[in-house]
């Protein structure tokens, strides 16, 4: 259906246009198929380069390409879950609820051992380092900077990229390649609306829900393993100095990072598993690519996050 | 329903297919094809021919590289959210089935009722077990797509095809996953749904099926048409296919090669 404004694309110039086009096309439809422009594939079927700026240059143009496919893939998306939050609530309601368990509640056991891991690693040595040089006064706003603005959202972040981001790509990967996408479109439904909104609702939901999980149990345990290691501290010190170095801006910030996050990953993987055309071969390497672009979104959005909290 | 009953159910004008993959690539290059409703046609044409990706098209699942596609007097370039409900008028039946694997059989016929209504899945329930009963699928109910055979994963394709009573069911190669029995069986079925079926209140059904086999298809009721080497050229009713002299059409009956020298 789609296919018809790359058709006409394919005819002239790649770089005639195509933003425009590309994103009209997308919009109209919502649907996966708005991505299936080979520009990118074009690009990764190009000859060796003859030299290093040759390289640099496709490298670059890669980059910027993918972007460009990452924030329309982003935007019709978003205009989906706005558009058709009402439609077929019967059917996108449980898809909604089972990815929240996936991407949430079946990971709990994982990151109350992560959570603990974490106390005994990072909380437990810096709060027993600081004691030992008199610095407990200290503690608050250490634990608040490691804990609760970097180190919880996106350890959390990684955790689920690898454990649900994976699957996402592997499933609407092998989805895509078995034709599902082209039987849900051939049934009316709107691939984007049925696999897509479900997984990000998950996502974003699931991240936010476990980064504060393990910021609690990390924060607990490791004051227990302070304790065990007889540092002068009272439990009531130690939460009082916590209240204090917490500002309301960390409960808003973490909010936002961490729904960041989960909408980023979902984005990324999603994007990968549906909005390529797929051969069952190349479901891996696509897999691969997408938890590594995965990553660097997570550490981008964290660096914009600092900045954030520098300006404030 | 329709606007206007007489309309074309399909009416395609000079046009040329891309595949699914690469539209660049032409299977199909000036068709001129225009079907009648309750009309049923049978689109024969060797392996890689490009059937599948011209059956796409019809059904907009995909545009014409040129020329214009029509159905039920609705250029399918256009064919978006606005023009569901044309879109839900058009039944099809992929190769294969191309069910959803997390669902059971159930659930791929459910989803389209409950999906377009908005309905639970009990609301869906009862005309899930009609279909389901009509298909002889109901031990097979609440089994997933990858535990059965070929023969019933086509059957829950054709159930689930069927659930929304489209107007026009377009039938990609239905016939290749099957045995002797299943074969019959959808024959008889088809015929059923072509001269009126109850589930579709007695409505006949407009309907479209490729084929690289036409030895099941021989019925003088149905349209042929064939499909080589890019061009699209409709040969008439069975006896125009049986007096016709292109090898092709000859090879595509099995006709063994003394008889066509």
């Amino acid at each position: 259906m789609r296919l018809c404004a790359f058709a006409s694309l394919r005819e002239k110039n790649l770089f005639d246009r195509l933003t425009a086009e590309f994103y009209a096309a997308g919009m109209r439809g919502n649907l996966a198929k708005a991505f299936e422009l080979t520009n990118t594939q074009v690009f990764r079927r190009a000859a060796l380069s003859k030299s290093y700026t040759d390289l640099l240059g496709r490298k670059l143009f890669l980059l910027l390409l993918t972007i460009q496919g990452l924030g329309a893939f982003a935007l019709i998306t978003l205009g989906v879950m706005l558009k058709k939050s009402g439609v077929a609530r019967n059917v996108t309601g449980p898809r909604i609820r089972q990815e929240i368990v996936r991407a949430g509640v079946a990971l709990l056991p994982m990151f109350l051992f992560i959570a603990a891991a974490l106390g005994f690693l990072v909380i437990g040595q810096t709060v027993s380092a600081l004691a030992r040089v008199g610095a407990t006064g200290y503690l608050g706003s250490t634990m608040v900077i490691v804990v609760v603005r970097e180190l919880g959202p996106l350890l959390t972040a990684m955790l689920v990229l690898a454990r649900v981001g994976t699957a996402h790509v592997i499933e609407l990967g092998t989805a895509r390649a078995m034709g599902e996408v082209e039987a849900l479109e051939a049934l009316g439904i709107d691939p984007v609306h049925y696999l897509i909104v479900p997984r990000v609702w998950g996502m974003m939901a699931g991240t936010f829900a476990l980064t504060v999980y393990l910021i609690i149990g990390a924060l607990g345990s490791g004051y227990l393993w302070a304790f065990l290691q007889d540092v002068p501290l009272t439990p009531g010190e130690y939460f009082k100095q916590l209240a204090e170095a917490l500002n309301w801006l960390d409960f808003a910030l973490l909010a936002l990072k961490t729904l960041g996050f989960g909408f980023f990953i979902a984005i990324v993987t999603c994007y990968y598993g549906l909005a390529q055309p797929l051969r069952l071969e190349e479901v891996s390497r696509v897999a691969v690519r997408a938890v590594t672009q995965g990553v660097i979104v997570c550490i981008l959005i964290d660096a914009l996050f600092i900045l954030l909290y520098l300006v404030t | 329903m329709s606007e206007n009953q007489n309309q074309a159910a399909i009416e395609m004008r000079g046009v040329s297919v891309g595949t699914m993959r690469d539209v660049s690539f032409i299977v199909v290059e000036d068709a001129n094809w225009t079907v009648a409703p309750g009309e049923f046609w049978v689109i024969a044409g060797q392996q890689h021919s490009g059937k599948s990706d011209f059956l796409m098209l019809t059904a907009g699942l995909m545009s014409p590289v040129k020329g214009s596609c029509r159905l039920f007097g609705r250029d399918t370039r256009i064919f978006g959210e606005a023009e569901l409900a044309e879109r839900l008028r058009v039944g099809f039946v992929f190769e294969g089935g191309h069910l959803f694997n997390h669902l059971t059989i159930r659930e791929n016929v459910a989803l389209p009722l409950q999906y377009h209504r908005n309905l639970s899945a009990g609301a869906a329930a009862s005309e899930v077990q009609t279909l389901l009963k009509l298909m002889e699928l109901t031990p097979l109910a609440d089994i997933t797509p990858a535990n059965i055979s070929g023969n019933w994963l086509q059957r829950a394709a054709l159930a689930r095809a069927l659930a929304l009573k489209p107007e026009l069911l377009l039938l990609d190669n239905p016939l290749s996953w099957l045995d002797a029995r299943h074969r019959q069986w959808w024959l008889r079925f088809l015929d059923q749904l072509g001269r009126g079926h109850n589930w579709l209140g007695g409505r006949p059904l407009t309907l479209a099926a490729t084929t690289d086999d036409l030895r099941p298809w021989q019925n003088a009721q149905r349209k042929f048409a064939l499909l080589h080497d890019k061009k699209f050229s409709p040969l008439g009713s069975w006896s125009d296919v049986e007096a016709s002299k292109d090898p092709v059409v000859k090879e595509l009956q099995a006709v063994p090669v003394e008889e066509t020298m």
